[in-house]
């Protein structure tokens, strides 16, 4: 699972690459080391599997129809929610940051806000509202609904960044409105449009539970059902290695597509305020696309959730079990976040004051780990668990160490932003006044890279909180988070037991989300 | 014949009046320079020329066509006026061909062709054309915006302080390449600028801008050595204000009698001398006596300065001012030759060439 911030990473401002090389401490880069390794562990995992199980038996599970029609059925999903998220979040994030939309403010915080709501509990909500809703279109429907912002956060920053000489200038070279924006607004969004699509387009492959409530297939789901059916055998592990291999593909086209290219702005000097278009006429359908996103996408949930919280009445709220819920999940959460961002402090640390060849290469791991879906990061510490190391088997050990594989990007976004911020000649002045170099780092850039630190955990906290799939594989006996008490409900149809889970989960993320949408914006504006 | 007509225009951002009611009548083919303090509504207007935003109230005119009038404008895209802006607002996504053939039609007769030849006027080598915008220099990219525009044919061009990103050596060159390239096209220019030398070296008609109106519109000799204000004058360059009694086209002043641009008479009034009016010539204590009708000063400063020299000069003997006590010891400030620049503690002897500007 990855969040919007992620996209930051491969923006790193070019004057940070170009700082004078300096020789990072070799502990840290062991460090660095050690953990980009045990990132890796999964992947490596997959391969030996299917070396070890051998080409007839894996070619015999890979080509098989089942596995064709998954594919078929995963990429049409991708194919049809990718471009309808990019539509509406262009529109959305134009009318929101470039027109006189009455209340555009507003308008751009409910546009995020569904970033609040877990897939899952979207999923949920349709299908106690609409019971017959599934397959491939309602999937698309659902999954447009939940992922959108993950589209319209980084558009609308790019929106409020261009600079508006370009516009000017297309207008005065003979070119009407559409065109220009056409010719010269979209191509420079093309950057954040690559990201965002690719942050959909990954969570499409790794959501589990969004697809299970309305029926259709994915290969994650498949994986899940195969796991629960016959535990870790090949067939699981090698519809991972099919889903492995679907999201480098995505990987790769997003590199492909986005390109090489800068769309910085040319020249010095602050760019102009950017005007508002008059919407004129076009005011009322426009506030109707928003009224009608923000119903679909907050209406349809908070509608459903209060219902059943109604009709449940006072008896859903079994207080002792809702209590061990949030206690252990706040618990997960914390623990989790706090593992994540120390794991991801040395490289941070490298990748901002010792920039070079082996930083990129770690950087590369971590990323490409954290853009895996969480069942395969699970499948591979299960089967690694149960073949090599027993005893690791379902422990709170496992379950942070998969939080902090799956959510490493967060915390290394959020860290690497704040560490450029201190400078080093505080680090070398603690140095010079005599602290050992551990001392020097603690007592300088870590205490000035806190609030950057503690942003970082707090999303990574909200994605343990509102995880499902690697959390059932993994977490000791008797563990029992919101998202899990949430799933068991709703899975035994007991919709109105389900409710009061899916509101707490509802308003503990809002406050975080507020944060990533003022983060994304701050790290889109570098 | 007159190509720009521009009339009572006013344009308001909320309660801030950015322009207060202007006028402006540009020939064709001519260049004009709008020279203003910044904020003063000199890019506002550019705008509204260009067709960017539109006026509250008044009218402007190109070639006998309304492009606005009152509330309503024609929009830029159909102006086919040019625009280069302050930093060329080249299109970072697009290689430095498809900048400048932006304008022309994609399937545009030798098209090609045309794009060659406008980076040949603008003097851009042919091997940049496949570069990217941000692999160019400060002067080469507003070398390819002024292309951009060109490619268009436009009746009128606008430039918004085109040079002053640039290097002072490279803006003074891009400046005479700019003008002349303009002038050969046979394109009407407007330049606005904050340079005061920019604009009076650029253009044949300047006008100086204030407050959202224009507070004095002429050639650039007629507004550097008559400015109508004081402001004007020292917006302009130096300059060196006396209290003068003037009559029958002389002035008595601090510097003695000094010839004057007017024949009025009036017992209080204003003179204006630019610094370079005035010649020092060395002498010495004793070459001072018994000559009452000359001006002597003494150098009680002198900051070396490469080409030029800063002098500071006291006046030794005032000719009876009417109000002597106005200027009191106040020394004459000089931009000299760096070259044999009298120093500290020597005497000079001052004269007075040409007229002096009485102030209305």
């Amino acid at each position: 699972m990855q969040s919007a911030v992620d996209l930051a990473r491969s923006r790193q401002p070019p004057k940070m690459r170009r700082r004078a090389k300096r020789r990072a401490a070799p502990w840290l880069i062991t460090a660095a080391v050690f953990v980009s390794l045990l990132a890796l562990l999964p992947l490596a995992f997959i391969v030996w599997i299917a070396v070890q199980t051998g080409w007839e038996t894996v070619s015999a599970l890979v080509f098989r129809p089942r596995v064709g029609e998954l594919l078929v059925n995963t990429t049409l999903l991708v194919l049809l929610t990718v471009p309808i998220a990019i539509v509406l979040s262009v529109a959305l994030a134009w009318l929101t940051e470039r027109s006189d939309l009455p209340g555009a403010r507003l308008w751009a915080w409910l546009c995020v806000a569904p970033l609040a709501i877990p897939a899952f509990v979207h999923s949920y909500a349709w299908i106690t509202m609409v019971p017959g809703l599934h397959g491939l279109w309602a999937g698309v429907l659902v999954s447009v609904i939940a992922y959108f912002p993950f589209l319209y956060l980084p558009i609308s920053a790019a929106l409020r960044r261009l600079d508006p000489a370009l516009e000017d200038a297309a207008a005065a070279l003979g070119l009407g409105p559409w065109w220009v924006f056409w010719r010269v607004v979209v191509p420079q969004l093309r950057l954040a449009i690559c990201g965002g699509s690719l942050l959909v387009g990954l969570h499409l492959l790794a959501e589990y539970g969004l697809y299970v409530f309305i029926r259709f297939d994915t290969f994650t789901t498949a994986i899940v059902d195969q796991f629960q059916s016959t535990f870790n055998g090949p067939a699981a592990n090698m519809l991972a290695g099919v889903l492995v291999t679907c999201c480098f593909v995505l990987l790769g086209l997003e590199v492909l597509v986005r390109g090489e290219e800068r769309y910085a702005r040319v020249g010095s000097g602050a760019a102009r305020h950017q005007p508002r278009t008059s919407l004129g006429h076009a005011t009322i359908p426009s506030l109707l696309l928003l009224v009608l996103t923000t119903l679909l996408a907050l209406g349809v949930p908070f509608v459903t959730i209060g219902r059943w919280l109604v009709a449940g009445g006072a008896e859903v709220w079994r207080l002792d079990e809702i209590g061990l819920a949030l206690g252990q999940t706040l618990f997960l959460a914390l623990a989790g976040a706090l593992l994540a961002t120390v794991a991801a402090m040395p490289m941070a640390w490298i990748s901002i004051r010792a920039p070079g060849p082996l930083q990129r290469l770690l950087e590369g791991c971590n990323y490409i780990v954290g853009s895996l879906p969480g069942v395969v990061i699970a499948l591979a510490l299960v089967t690694i668990t149960v073949r090599i190391a027993l005893p690791l088997y379902q422990t709170l050990f496992t379950i942070l160490v998969a939080y902090a594989l799956m959510f490493l990007p967060r915390a290394l976004v959020s860290l690497r932003a704040s560490i450029a911020q201190a400078p080093v000649e505080l680090e070398r002045a603690a140095s010079s006044l005599g602290r050992r170099p551990l001392n020097a780092l603690w007592s300088t850039t870590i205490r000035l890279s806190a609030p950057g630190a503690a942003a970082g955990m707090a999303l990574v906290a909200l994605g343990i909180m509102n995880e499902l799939t690697a959390t059932q594989m993994l977490a000791p006996n008797g563990t029992r988070t919101l998202a899990m008490a949430f799933w068991s409900y709703s899975g035994e149809i007991d919709y109105a037991s389900a409710a009061p889970y899916a509101f707490i989960m509802v308003a503990m993320s809002l406050p975080l989300t507020w944060l990533l949408y003022v983060q994304s914006k701050r790290m889109a504006g570098r | 014949m007159t190509s720009l007509e521009i009339r009572d225009l006013h344009k308001h951002y909320g309660p801030v009046a950015a322009l207060a009611g202007v006028d402006l009548d540009v020939a064709s083919g001519s260049r004009t320079a709008i020279v203003g303090p910044s904020g003063c509504g000199k890019t506002t207007l550019l705008r509204l020329i260009a067709g960017f935003e539109a006026p509250d109230e008044g009218r402007i005119v190109l070639d006998g066509e309304v492009l606005a009038n009152g509330g309503t404008a024609v929009p830029a895209h159909r102006r086919g006026i040019g625009v280069v802006a302050q930093d060329g607002a080249l299109f970072p996504h697009l290689t430095i061909s498809d900048n400048i053939g932006f304008g022309l039609g994609r399937g545009e007769d030798k098209r090609t062709e045309r794009i060659i030849e406008l980076a040949y006027i603008v003097g851009l080598d042919k091997a940049i054309l496949k570069r990217r915008p941000h692999e160019l220099s400060g002067g080469q990219q507003q070398r390819v915006a002024l292309a951009r525009a060109m490619a268009m044919k436009p009746r009128l061009m606008l430039l918004d302080e085109p040079f002053s990103a640039l290097d002072t050596g490279l803006r003074a060159s891009m400046r005479k390449a700019v003008a002349e390239l303009l002038e050969a096209a046979g394109i009407t220019t407007i330049l606005v600028t904050h340079d005061q030398a920019e604009a009076l070296s650029f253009a044949a008609q300047v006008a100086v801008m204030r407050e959202g109106k224009f507070s004095q519109v002429g050639t650039p000799r007629d507004l550097y050595l008559k400015p109508k204000d004081r402001m004007i004058a020292e917006f302009l360059g130096d300059a060196i204000i006396l209290p003068a009694s003037i009559s029958g086209g002389f002035a008595n002043s601090p510097l003695g009698r000094i010839a004057v641009d007017t024949n009025d008479s009036r017992d209080v009034a204003r003179i204006m001398l630019r610094p370079e009016q005035i010649a020092l010539k060395r002498t010495s204590r004793e070459g001072m006596s018994g000559t009452s009708d000359m001006l002597f000063g003494e150098v009680t400063e002198s900051e070396f300065a490469g080409s030029t020299c800063t002098i500071a000069v006291r006046l030794l003997n005032n000719a009876d001012p009417p109000d002597a006590a106005a200027i009191g010891n106040k020394p004459l400030i000089l931009r000299k030759s760096g070259m044999d620049a009298p120093s500290v503690g020597e005497i000079v002897r001052l004269t007075v060439s040409g007229k002096a500007h009485v102030f209305a």
